[in-house]
């Protein structure tokens, strides 16, 4: 332990270099000029102020809300039954069907979105909210799946058992046993999967129609350099939301892992 | 089991469906404005004697090849620190995490800024007098390319990398340093060989979606860093020729897991012969 120097400066200087590019966005937000580069000219929270009178970045902004909701609510319930069924059951086929789910996380963004897009037309789904929606679900589920089966990991199965011993049914027992352990689990899921869904670009931008959501919104701002100072306010916003889901999402899941909550042993 | 039976079905239906119908429309033909659904094999003629295709094809692999090598090179001493050294590992994890959360437009697009010709890095690098005149040669090319997607996909790289060697049993270290190796010889003997499962996993996890990638080319890329993506977007787009984009995705997949089972193979036999 007497030299950890080397290897901790470089881990410092990595995260230097993950945090900076990043930081810039908002720090540029609060300039007072158009032209995005040193030195500053002077400190303003006029490109924050025209965000609210944008009708088209509102209307984004409720059709991100909306998918991300729906996608959310659909990828964590369908998480919901395979975790469960993962962790807690041997059946055949068990393992295809675990790496199945985790495929989204593995394919290239433009071939989701391509294939999304021929299925989607081929079956009479123009593209829509409707269409982002569900393949919001497709690439969160993965997230859902792995969050919610770590919640399962740390359920032990007698306090079910104990509830069906003392009378309980089958609804009694999810409602007042496995429901409460599992449910900051739910909500780091949820959360997650929000999140995921809510900066989702390729995707959306292959199947929305007239309607788009934020990133799409944003995309459609970055090739005019006079809107750069409102697309930097509202880029920040976005990455501020964006920690603060995952570190609630985190504060959940951290509940649902401790051990006094569900383990006996 | 009943229960995960959902889940399977729907992600099983979203990638058997979409596969079948694109290998349906790779067989068909665009007339201007309608589809003729005679089967042919013209697009998979013209993609392999387009050289723009092979050329763009090839492009992307290397870029995402580069990518892969940058970023796992750059995460092991992260993950290595830690695993073994850090003492709040769970801090430095999520620290190492949240950026993935932010948005991935934004993050390229932060990028963009950076290395523009009037950009933040030139306007700084001017103004503390290291540089005469703006360096022209930061954006728009496969350099800014493989910079950026290596920023992004950064803690991809260091998860797995953590997992294997968190499973190390420290015995097997102590072992080597009892019986005389030094700490270089006991990392290339014992620590790397262990973790070659992490470092494959983490170059599968990057080089697969990163071949693919529109979002960085287009912003960053200019023309010289342009990737297969935005040949298959500008199909399903401005060009409107569906097929063609639908072949140049079957293609594009089946490169990707050409490459990518080529390479699992090499590491692992690579790997037994450290052993």
């Amino acid at each position: 332990m007497n030299r950890p120097s080397g290897l901790a400066i470089y881990a410092i200087a990595y995260l230097v270099f993950l945090y900076l590019p990043v930081l810039f966005l908002p720090l540029f937000s609060f300039n007072d000029g158009t032209i995005v580069a040193f030195p500053i000219k002077g400190w303003t929270l006029e490109w924050y102020r025209q965000l609210g009178g944008q009708t088209a970045l509102i209307n984004a902004l409720v059709n991100s809300l909306i998918v991300g909701l729906l996608a959310a609510m659909l990828a964590t319930s369908l998480g919901l039954f395979a975790a469960r069924a993962y962790v807690r059951y041997q059946f055949k086929g068990k393992q295809a069907s675990e790496g199945l789910v985790m495929l989204p996380l593995v394919i290239p963004g433009i071939i989701v979105a391509s294939s999304m897009l021929v299925l989607f037309i081929s079956i009479g789904i123009k593209p829509s909210l409707t269409a982002i929606t569900l393949g919001h679900t497709f690439l969160a589920l993965p997230f859902a799946v792995s969050i919610l089966k770590s919640a399962f990991d740390d359920f032990d199965p007698s306090l079910e058992e104990a509830a069906y011993d003392l009378g309980s049914g089958v609804v009694e027992t999810f409602r007042r046993v496995t429901l409460p352990i599992v449910a900051p689990g739910i909500v780091a899921s949820f959360l997650v999967t929000f999140t995921v869904s809510f900066d989702e670009f390729v995707l959306a931008f292959f199947l929305s129609g007239n309607e788009t959501t934020l990133p799409v919104y944003i995309w459609s701002q970055i090739r005019f350099p006079a809107k750069l100072p409102n697309t930097l306010a509202l880029g920040s916003l976005l990455l501020l939301a964006s920690v603060a889901l995952l570190f609630i999402a985190e504060y959940f899941r951290r509940r649902s892992s401790k051990p006094s909550t569900g383990g006996t042993t | 089991m009943a229960l995960s039976g959902p889940a399977t079905l729907y992600v099983g239906l979203l990638v058997a469906a979409p596969l079948c119908i694109l290998i349906a429309y790779s067989l068909w033909t665009q007339t201007y404005v309608s589809v003729d659904h005679t089967l042919t094999l013209a697009n998979y003629r013209e993609a392999f004697t387009d050289p723009l295709v092979r050329y763009l094809m090839i492009r992307s692999i290397l870029i995402a090849g580069a990518v892969t090598l940058v970023t796992v090179a750059l995460a092991y001493p992260i993950a290595y620190f830690i695993a073994l050294r850090a003492r709040r590992k769970t801090l430095w994890l999520l620290l190492i995490t949240i950026p993935f959360w932010s948005s991935y437009l934004l993050r390229v697009f932060a990028w963009k800024l950076i290395l523009g010709f009037n950009g933040v890095l030139n306007s700084a690098l001017l103004g503390l007098g290291l540089i005469e005149e703006p360096l022209a040669f930061l954006l728009y090319n496969e350099f800014a390319v493989v910079l950026t997607l290596a920023h992004a996909w950064a803690p991809f790289a260091i998860l797995p990398i953590y997992v294997s060697l968190q499973k190390i049993d420290t015995s097997l270290l102590e072992a080597a340093t009892d019986m005389g190796d030094s700490a270089v010889q006991r990392f290339r003997r014992v620590t790397l060989p262990l973790t070659i499962p992490g470092i494959i996993a983490a170059c599968l996890i990057i080089f697969i979606p990163t071949v693919g990638d529109y979002v960085t080319p287009s912003l960053v890329g200019g023309s010289d860093g342009k990737m297969i993506a935005n040949l298959i977007q500008v199909q399903f787009g401005a060009a409107n020729n569906w097929p063609l984009g639908a072949t140049l995705s079957l293609l594009a997949m089946l490169s990707v897991g050409f490459v990518a089972i080529v390479f699992v193979l090499t590491a692992s036999g690579l790997g037994r012969r450290i052993r």
